[in-house]
């Protein structure tokens, strides 16, 4: 609705990589058994089931394996009300639970040469070896965050919606002018 | 006196000139020069005072072990203190300062100390400022906390900025001497991810100065050859100004890269911290060159004999020029064939061995340097710096056999491998009686995650001290064996020793240690800590070895038996600002905001930090106190409607076919009868039985649960949640779902709220559709909602979630559509004392990891029928049922006023430990503007059977205000506000 | 600081992706117990010199609980395992027999 706000509308920021929030985003977290709500993930989401930590398609559309038993379904904002109903219809016999998340998170793309030195400045996670469709769950200095690859130089990051700002802030300084290592 | 040479100096830039500040004076220097080199060029032989006797102190080393040459660096947010000269890379403007002195380097008061050392031995302070014990506080401590400390801490601000780095690799090299360089190309040729970090600005370590040859060539060309090679390979990483600070568990390394402290014009971070995983790490960290110990070794222009060659072949500095050589092995030699080559003389080569007839020393005399062997420094001759010397013969008493003038002393007491880093995950060494040193024992290596050695090492630091012994095809003068000598003479006299220092920052001599033996500290350990040998910020690179010699000697026993001090990270000190890295100002620590956020600061809010959330405490208006401004919303929300933002609330999903046997585990309610569409407050405990958190569970539907847990408790709950269902009841079909920010909560507060509501409009609020304790969704207002009819203030009360993304336009419409109804915003502050009006507990004020729910009153909220719980075990216990644990009661002073927080009800006589017994304590004290006094929430000894009582409370003046125990629930107690 | 691998999502985490939970394998004792058996349950713990399991959470991770075999002494690790099972799986038992033998003494 004309209403929502995402948590940081137009932030922006240029140095090293750019750092850009990326507005509404749907998002439904899906818990279940993933041999049994494979199907319903296929038939709702148009997606296959991704393998342990990959991640297929992206932002607008696509599914993030989370854990064993998590999914993170991505789709347009306005839809993913009905794709939380289509999926209790589609499942309503097996054990599961969907959620509509998009509120509570928010969405930044790193995007340039250096955006992977800009998340190893913050993360635990070995860049240099990190792969397109690789999804990684981890720590950003200390908040939990997510990221992929979107693209050769593009890095989408998802954290909670109250440490946006914060985020942003950690990434936007991991970013500035003249502070790339030259490692990757 | 020390100067630069008209040639020579491999690291410099001739054709530039940089100015510098030394103490408000402007020197030169070049390009390549450090700030010591650069010093000595300007023959600034005098660079700082020690520690304890403010002796004279001049540069002794060329790298990271200097003791002495510690000094302020920069100015204002840029100044640092205590930096070494010897490391710090000049450039064009630099300042620097000297330190500990006063009123100036030249001319020191606390020098004076200096000249009753007998005042200052080991254990000085210990023995001396004991008694009187009155004395401790008001004397000794003052002056000793006056005198104490190197260097000044900056004041202002740090200017610059820091960051981390996660890298990974297979192998990490330690050092890029030829050693470190050789291993680095080998573990890359087999197509490792190889990183190789070096501290200093340079490749080849010590190589290029001390010579050799590879396959015929100078080692200069390899080391050019193989960093080209290295450069080239995609798996190779090299970092120069980079050092490795520490080993951890697991292959762990923190690297400290130094970005911009020698061009401070660069953009970007100060210093990075790298923290490196490493599949294996090699350390190819060298050796360090001891002192020896001779009366008056301290002098300025005593300098180890290596960093003299360093300083002339490097920089093109002669530190002196009549150097003396003295030493008790053959390396020491290519001093002085270096000071002959630069033109400089030679006196005379003090080798302490009986005969020297090794390649070198012979190469010496054949340059026609006399060699002097048998022969030992009896005296240095001079004050602020060396203008002579008297030799002795090293196995005598230090009777002066001869005296030669000379302003510089070029000493050696053979090679110690950098055994640092190899020793701080716990890799052993050996001590090599030969050679005189402690080195790594492959044997006993570290051992990493997989149980396999972690960490090998290569070169000098595993005691290959010669090139063509780390290197094939390498050739390097052959070199006899040294001989040990821990002190010179060998039979010096006391008179001596007291001269004769081992750690130059802490001024302790070998006497220090002697005594320290005598008065029985056997152990190294103790040793190091009541003479602080060692304990200097250089760690004791240069005296370690030698102390622990002087101590085996006092003690007659061999060195190994003696061992070494723990070896302790970092190996030079790092910065506090890499350590913190990005996290400092906004970005110190994660600020959580809620939606509603920006509202809040323009209506000026005056925050409350709950966890990591910041929270309005109140709203004050202009020229109002928080006080008032609590008042104000209270009063306005109890008598028309208040706004609260209570997004902050965990929200958690549970979910399933078992979701109702998994709340009734969770909550010590029944939460499985619980009817979809209603609300139930639920107490939850952890397995010991304490109360963890509180708040309001609504069955959404039939396999659905949502869960409020407080502010600060989303994530443990969510957490402890997970864990039961992860690790007990793994068979039990339940999922959760931490949807705490996924909604903007907010809380329409008051006698009016229903009307605000109804003003909205979208759906029916009245009590017949949506009774107290029932939750409805449907819109408000065109805003998609969840509509809670539950009350924290005790009025009549909906919190109304709708998606955090438009928490802002809600709350927007809600004040709107309040405007007429006087709507108020209100904080926590307001919050809270309605709460405590009703007598509501709140986790953390009545609650503090010893409070069951019994001691609190709400047994009504524990479940009787259930024959377990989290928590119901541990309630059994019993101190859990002691009639004599303290129960929950209201408060009120006698005279209106409010109770100090958190003070103690006193009681007669006193306890166990002989202080005033106690009956009770207050949990909660506010003053209620609703009553117009103080109220307040306690815990008290049979608190419930003692109501209309009077007990009193002690005040922070030290004196007692009398209270009445009271029912807790001070308005409207038969809640017919909040049911309407 | 520790590296364990996650078993849950094969993520080699560093110690500060986890979360630690203690001693593993204990049996809960609830309502009807015995006062010394839920002691034990609920205080006492091992604190060996060498062998032990643990718990640990892939907290900034997946968020899965899981166990690890390790040596407390060198820190070597023998290997990490699901949270749903009340002992040691053989292959880990075995591995630890030809590493440190004689540790279930």
């Amino acid at each position: 609705m004309s209403n929502a706000v995402s948590a940081l509308p137009g932030a922006a920021h240029a140095g090293i990589a750019s750092v850009t929030e990326m507005g509404l985003q749907g998002m439904v977290t899906l818990r279940g058994d993933h041999a049994e709500i494979a199907a319903a993930v296929k038939k709702v989401a148009k997606q296959d089931l991704p393998g342990q930590r990959r991640i297929n398609g992206g932002l607008g559309k696509g599914v993030a394996w989370m854990s064993p038993d998590e999914l993170l379904i991505l789709c347009a904002y306005e839809d993913a009300a009905s794709i939380v109903e289509k999926l209790d219809k589609e499942l309503k016999d097996a054990h599961h639970l969907a959620a509509n998340v998009s509120d509570a998170r928010a969405v930044f793309a790193v995007e340039g040469p250096a955006a992977r030195e800009v998340i190893a400045k913050l993360c635990p996670v070995d860049m240099a070896v990190f792969e397109d469709g690789e999804i990684r769950r981890t720590r950003m200095a200390q908040v939990p965050a997510a990221f992929w690859m979107a693209g050769p130089d593009t890095i989408h990051v998802v954290c909670f919606r109250s440490v946006a700002r914060y985020v942003f802030d950690l990434l936007a300084t991991s970013a500035a002018e003249g502070s790339g290592p030259g490692f990757f | 006196m020390s100067t630069r040479l008209k040639s020579g100096g491999r690291l410099i830039d001739r054709s530039e000139t940089l100015k510098f500040q030394w103490n408000d004076k402007w020197l030169r220097g070049h390009p390549g020069d450090t700030l010591a080199s650069a010093l000595l060029a300007n023959d600034q032989t005098l660079v700082g005072r020690s520690f304890k006797y403010h002796r004279p102190r001049g540069i002794v080393a060329s790298g990271v072990e200097e003791p002495n040459a510690l000094v302020g660096l920069g100015k204002g947010a840029k100044f640092e203190p205590n930096q070494r000269a010897t490391t710090a890379e000049l450039f064009d403007g630099l300042i620097a300062e000297s330190q500990n002195h006063w009123p100036s380097l030249e001319f020191d008061i606390g020098a004076v100390n200096a000249l009753v050392p007998k005042l200052f031995p080991a254990g000085f302070y210990y023995k001396t400022f004991i008694h009187p014990r009155a004395f401790w506080k008001h004397v000794f401590e003052p002056v000793i906390r006056k005198a104490a400390g190197l260097g000044k801490a900056p004041k202002d601000r740090d200017a610059d900025r820091y960051e981390h780095f996660y890298a990974f690799c297979d192998v990490l090299v330690v050092g890029g001497g030829v050693a470190g360089l050789n291993a680095a190309l080998q573990a890359a040729k087999e197509g490792k991810r190889v990183l190789v970090l070096e501290q200093t600005p340079h490749w080849g370590g010590r190589s290029p100065v001390d010579g050799g040859t590879v396959d015929g060539k100078p080692v200069a060309d390899w080391i050019n050859d193989t960093v080209e090679a290295l450069e080239r390979m995609d798996n190779v990483r090299m970092r120069r100004r980079c050092m490795a600070a520490g080993i951890y568990d697991h292959g762990y390394v923190i690297g400290y890269e130094r970005l911009t402290d020698h061009a401070p014009a660069k953009q970007g971070p100060r210093h990075r911290l790298w923290r490196i995983r490493a599949g294996h790490v090699v350390t190819a960290t060298g050796a360090i060159e001891r002192p020896l110990s001779f009366a008056g070794n301290d002098i300025p222009g005593v300098m180890l004999a290596s960093a003299v060659r360093d300083y002339i072949v490097d920089y093109g500095v002669s530190p002196g020029d009549r150097v003396v050589v003295v030493t008790n092995n053959d390396d020491a030699y290519r001093t002085a064939l270096a000071v002959r080559e630069a033109g400089l003389v030679v006196p005379a080569i003090v080798d302490a061995r009986p005969e020297a007839n090794g390649a070198l020393p012979q190469a010496a005399r054949a340059a026609g340097i006399m060699v002097k062997t048998g022969t030992g420094i009896a005296k240095v001759q001079g004050g602020k710096r060396v203008t002579g010397v008297e030799l002795c013969a090293q196995a005598g008493e230090g009777a002066t056999l001869e005296t030669l003038p000379c302003d510089a002393i070029a000493m050696s007491g053979g090679w110690s491998p950098v055994v640092h880093l190899w020793s701080h995950t716990g890799g052993k060494l050996t001590w090599d009686a030969e050679r005189a040193f402690f080195a790594p024992d492959p044997s006993r290596a570290p051992v990493g995650h997989d149980g396999a050695p972690s960490v090998s090492v290569v070169g000098a630091a595993a005691g290959d001290l010669t090139l063509p012994a780390i290197l094939d095809g390498a050739e390097a003068p052959e070199e006899t064996p040294l001989r040990p000598v821990w002190m010179m003479p060998e039979g010096a006299s006391a008179d001596k020793r007291l001269k004769m220092w081992l750690d130059y920052q802490n001024d302790v001599k070998v006497s220090d240690v002697q005594l320290a033996a005598q008065e029985g500290y056997e152990s190294v350990e103790h040793t190091k800590r009541y003479t602080t040998l060692g304990m200097a910020t250089d760690q004791g690179k240069l005296s370690n070895i030698n102390g622990l010699a002087v101590l085996s000697d006092a003690l007659g026993q061999p060195i190994p038996q003696t061992g070494t001090t723990t070896f302790r990270p970092p190996y030079t000190p790092i910065s506090m600002g890499a350590i913190a890295g990005e996290a400092r100002g906004e970005i110190f620590q994660p600020l959580r905001r809620t939606p509603i956020h920006s509202r809040h600061e323009a209506a000026g809010a005056h925050w409350e930090p709950v966890g990591h959330w910041r929270r309005p405490y109140c709203f004050p208006k202009a020229g109002e106190s928080h006080r008032d401004a609590v008042n104000r919303e209270i009063n306005a929300t109890r008598s028309g409607v208040g706004l609260l933002d209570a997004s902050t609330l965990g929200k958690i999903l549970v979910k399933g076919p078992d979701a109702g046997q998994f709340m009734d585990m969770l909550y010590t309610n029944m939460m499985s009868s619980l009817k979809p569409g209603k609300c139930r407050y639920g107490l939850m405990c952890s397995e010991n039985g304490f109360l963890m958190d509180d708040g309001v569970v609504v069955r959404l539907d039939d396999d659905t649960f949502l869960a409020h847990t407080t502010t600060g408790g989303a994530d443990r709950i969510h957490a402890h949640m997970e864990e039961w269902l992860q690790t007990e009841w793994w068979d039990w079909k339940v999922y959760t779902a931490n949807v705490t920010e996924q909604w903007a909560q907010i809380g329409v507060v008051g006698p009016k709220a229903r009307a605000v509501l109804e003003k909205l409009g979208g759906m029916d609020v009245s009590a017949e559709t949506l009774p107290f304790m029932t939750y409805a969704e449907g819109t408000l207002g065109g805003f998609d909602a969840r509509v809670f009819r539950i009350s924290f203030s005790g009025e009549l009360s909906f919190e109304i979630a709708v998606p955090a993304s438009q928490g802002l336009a809600f709350w927007d419409a809600l004040a709107e559509a309040g405007a007429e109804f006087g709507i108020t915003p209100y904080g926590t502050e307001a919050l809270h004392v309605m709460r405590a009006e009703k007598g509501f507990i709140m986790i953390g004020d009545e609650t503090d990891g010893t409070v069951i729910p019994q001691d609190l009153g709400l047994d009504w909220a524990i479940s009787k029928k259930k024959d377990d719980y989290i928590g119901k075990r541990a309630q059994e216990r019993s101190h859990m049922t002691d009639p004599e644990r303290w129960k929950l009661v209201g408060l009120e002073t006698l005279d209106g006023s409010v109770l100090p927080d958190g003070s103690y009800a006193v009681a007669d006589g006193t306890n166990a430990n002989g202080q005033g017994a106690v009956q009770g304590r207050v949990t909660s004290t506010y003053y209620s503007p609703t009553l117009g006094r103080g109220i307040a929430m306690g815990l008290v000894l049979h608190g419930p059977d003692r109501m209309d009582e009077e007990i009193a409370f002690n005040t922070v003046s030290g004196g007692t205000v009398k209270a009445k125990i009271v029912n807790a629930v001070f308005y409207d107690p038969e809640g017919e506000k909040q049911n309407v | 600081m520790l590296l364990l691998t996650c078993p849950n999502c094969g993520v080699a985490a560093e110690e500060t992706e986890l979360a630690p939970g203690g001693e593993a394998h204990l049996k809960r004792v609830g309502p009807g117990s015995e006062d010394a058996d839920f002691e034990g349950y609920l205080f006492l713990r091992k604190n060996p010199k060498g062998v032990h399991f643990e718990r640990w959470r892939h907290a900034n991770g997946c968020g899965k609980w899981f166990h690890a075999a390790r040596c407390t002494v060198t820190l070597e690790v023998f290997g990490t395992y699901s949270a749903q099972t009340t002992e040691p799986p053989k292959d880990i038992l075995l591995k630890i027999d030809d590493k440190r033998p004689g540790w279930r003494g």
